[in-house]
């Protein structure tokens, strides 16, 4: 008994240590040396799109129109050259949306721009209408398979890049077909000869270059692009059309310094809050105040490693939610705390005392700790299915929070206790906040 | 000995009259709703040097933006609220203002939405917390399945939790039009964190009132409520005060981006010891004793039956 209660104290120091090295800044765990914080608290710019799920393909269900945008905005996003950009789609009975965060982006405008235009490339070609005007109609050619197909961006390699003409001195985009597209651009050049060929973009002319000669699988795309313009472009070629358009709903910038301010001023917050507790706690109920304490800074240490591990995204309302697990294990040894106290007042001995004590406490701990975690899975639950991420970093704070009070409650409030006790050390009722009558 | 239970219409008095200032308050004015759920813009802006709030005010004026609301949210830092503007809009404001007040802007945080978010998260924390008390509800009752008639435990502590919601709610309403308090996204967390403090407080009471009654201290729930609300009342005032050292500090200290949220917190840990103490098992005793019926006779005037 005594020593696998040795063993257990052991065990307790060494996970502790382990937790420490895992908080401790300077090294990387996950692929980062710190936290992982959230926008709120770092800086950067969060952007909420609707989808006009109407414009989609009918063959598709409004969740694969969704992912489809989904992963084109992300593969925009990764060729930007975002660190760690977030692109989530969630749907209600509004409609569908995308969420994207993107943090440490300066020119929000430009990427902006980058994820919500729908890119639909197409090449036109101009034909004689009824009353004698010229209009352009998209270019069919026959493909492959000896079906007709229309000209468009589908049909682009990944490659197109911006390239500087010597001649004009203007930025042009430089692309390639594929060797279906070959096929098609090869008869639409051949028949338009000597005529201009439109390049629409999102159904607005481009530029509209006469075609010099038969081409079949590379060209340019000239027009008055900046070089910012022209990359922008490229990007949007390279990762292919969206399936819908796109308007944006929300957009938040958090600037970086700002961020830094809140959590900064949060910490401080929050440290002397902490030592303000750990005053009250150890003047209050003396020895057991300061194990308890003792107990709690292990919590906060395994929390902190755990949220490292995980790894959990830091945001405000996730330090909310932490902040309140932390009141939850302190009430879990108030509880402990008052109950030894009663013990004592009733003439148990030390030993006893505290072996009760937890016992005692154990069913209102657990009720109450129930309770909480039925609240946290609804809103984790409901927030995933919503969208709303706020309420999804509270609930899964506040959840490892309680969960883990309650296990440094069982296994290290209860261990350091019976050492205390054993050592013999403190003695008096009154050494535990009893005053003797 | 205290009589908390004794004094069960003092308390179901002051939380009536409480909560009906609230609920008119609420009908009358209902919440100052932030961007978050209306639209608009929100910004807050760093300046380089001190500005003065009347001169931005007047600059703000001077742009165009006279019905801009404006709070100090730091030494050198101002939060705005606009109605919705674009990014060039925003652009040119920001252009004006350092022009005008001769400061460079040395970071900003914008915050533009459109209202077809906004109503969707209202009521989903609506729809979140209606699903918790269920689960709450279910689980109060099943945990104290041994008590006679568990599922009136279960019904009381949500009746506590939803006194406490209300009460945050109501204050936040009230502060929206005596002092322009506005209610965002981070104070629905709060609302949140507010129930998930108070369950918790109303648990541990509901278990203590257990322990007394499996002990067979008296046959009469009222005596066995007021022992177990008893021995609560050191643990109740001690963890509150505890928790409240950090709110407070984080109230004080902590940037204004929380502000709502603290005090969410604050008016809800402070409600939910009072209700976890004042009204929760008194709900019990009253169900147990059929006075329902009686309640609203309960003029504290008339004289308590004995």
């Amino acid at each position: 008994m005594k020593r696998s209660r040795s063993g257990l104290l052991i065990f307790i120091v060494i996970l502790f240590g382990l937790a420490l090295w895992v908080v401790w800044p300077n090294h990387e765990i996950r692929g980062r040396t710190g936290f992982a914080l959230g926008l709120d608290l770092r800086g950067g710019s969060q952007l909420v799109y609707s989808a006009n799920l109407s414009m989609k393909d009918p063959a598709q269900t409004d969740a694969q129109a969704l992912e489809g945008v989904k992963q084109t905005i992300e593969r925009r996003v990764n060729k930007y050259g975002v660190t760690e950009p977030i692109v989530q789609t969630m749907q209600n009975e509004q409609g569908g949306f995308i969420l994207v965060q993107l943090p440490g982006v300066k020119d929000i405008d430009e990427a902006l721009m980058l994820i919500g235009q729908v890119a639909e490339l197409d090449f036109r070609e101009q034909v004689l209408n009824a009353t004698g005007n010229t209009t352009w109609v998209i270019a069919k050619a026959v493909g492959s398979n000896g079906t007709e197909k229309e000209l468009t961006g589908k049909y682009l390699k990944p490659n197109a890049t911006p390239v500087l003409n010597p001649n004009t001195n203007k930025i042009e985009i430089a692309f390639e077909w594929d060797a279906e597209g070959a096929v098609l651009f090869k008869q639409i050049t051949t028949r338009n000869l000597n005529k201009p060929l439109g390049i629409f973009l999102d159904n607005e002319l481009i530029s509209a270059p006469t075609v010099q000669a038969v081409i079949e699988a590379k060209g340019v795309i000239e027009g008055d692009f900046s070089l910012d313009e022209a990359n922008t472009l490229a990007i949007q070629l390279n990762s292919g059309a969206l399936d819908v358009p796109l308007t944006i709903v929300e957009r938040r910038d958090v600037g970086a310094t700002l961020g830094a301010d809140s959590l900064q001023k949060s910490l401080l917050a929050g440290i002397i809050g902490s030592a303000l507790i750990i005053l009250f706690m150890i003047i209050y109920y003396r020895v057991s105040g300061l194990v308890a304490c003792l107990a709690l800074v292990v919590y906060a240490v395994l929390t902190l490693a755990l949220f490292r591990l995980i790894p959990v995204v830091l945001t405000l309302p996730g330090i909310a939610g932490f902040i309140v697990s932390v009141g939850m294990g302190v009430d879990g040894n108030v509880l402990v705390c008052e109950r030894l106290k009663e013990e004592l007042r009733r003439g148990s001995t030390l030993e006893r005392g505290v072996e009760q004590s937890f016992r005692q406490s154990w069913s209102a701990i657990w009720d109450a700790n129930v309770t909480v975690f039925i609240a946290c899975a609804v809103l984790y639950w409901l927030g995933n299915t919503f969208g709303n991420f706020t309420v999804v970093g509270f609930a899964a704070t506040l959840f490892i929070g309680v969960a883990l009070s309650m296990f440094t409650q069982v296994v290290v409030t209860r261990s350091f206790m019976r050492t205390v006790v054993n050592s013999g050390l403190a003695k008096s009722p009154r050494a535990y906040g009893v005053s003797e009558r | 000995m205290i009589d908390f239970v004794g004094k069960r219409r003092w308390f179901f008095l002051i939380s009536a009259i409480l909560i009906i200032i609230g609920i008119i308050s609420l009908a009358v004015f209902g919440l100052k709703w932030g961007v978050d759920f209306s639209s608009g813009t929100a910004m807050t802006l760093q300046f380089e040097k001190e500005v003065e709030l009347g001169q931005l005010r007047q600059q703000l004026a001077d742009l165009g933006y006279d019905t801009a609301t404006i709070q100090p949210a730091g030494e050198k830092e101002f939060f705005i609220r606009v109605q919705e503007i674009s990014s060039d809009q925003y652009a040119q404001l920001k252009e004006g203002l350092e022009l005008g007040l001769a400061s460079n802007i040395t970071d900003s945080s914008v915050f533009t939405v459109s209202p077809i978010i906004a109503a969707a998260t209202v009521r989903n924390t609506a729809i979140a917390i209606v699903i918790a008390s269920i689960g709450i509800l279910l689980y109060i009752s099943w945990a104290f399945r041994k008590m006679p008639k568990p599922f009136r435990w279960g019904t009381c502590a949500i009746l506590a939790l939803f006194h406490d919601l209300i009460i945050v709610i109501a204050i936040f309403s009230i502060l929206g039009w005596a002092a322009g308090m506005e209610v965002d996204a981070l104070f629905v967390t709060g609302v949140l964190a507010v129930a998930g403090v108070s369950v918790n407080n109303i648990v541990v009471v509901f278990d203590r009132i257990r322990e007394n009654s499996k002990r067979g201290v008296s046959s009469d729930l009222e005596v066995v409520a007021n022992c177990g609300i008893m021995e609560s009342v050191g643990r109740s005032l001690n963890t509150g005060l505890a928790t409240l050292f950090v709110i407070v500090a984080l109230y004080l200290l902590g940037g204004v981006t929380i502000r709502n949220l603290i005090l969410a917190l604050l008016v809800g840990i402070t409600t939910g010891i009072y209700s976890s103490l004042c009204i929760a098992g008194q709900l019990l005793v009253v169900w147990d004793k059929g006075e329902w019926g009686k309640l609203f006779s309960w003029l504290p005037s008339a004289k308590r039956p004995s």
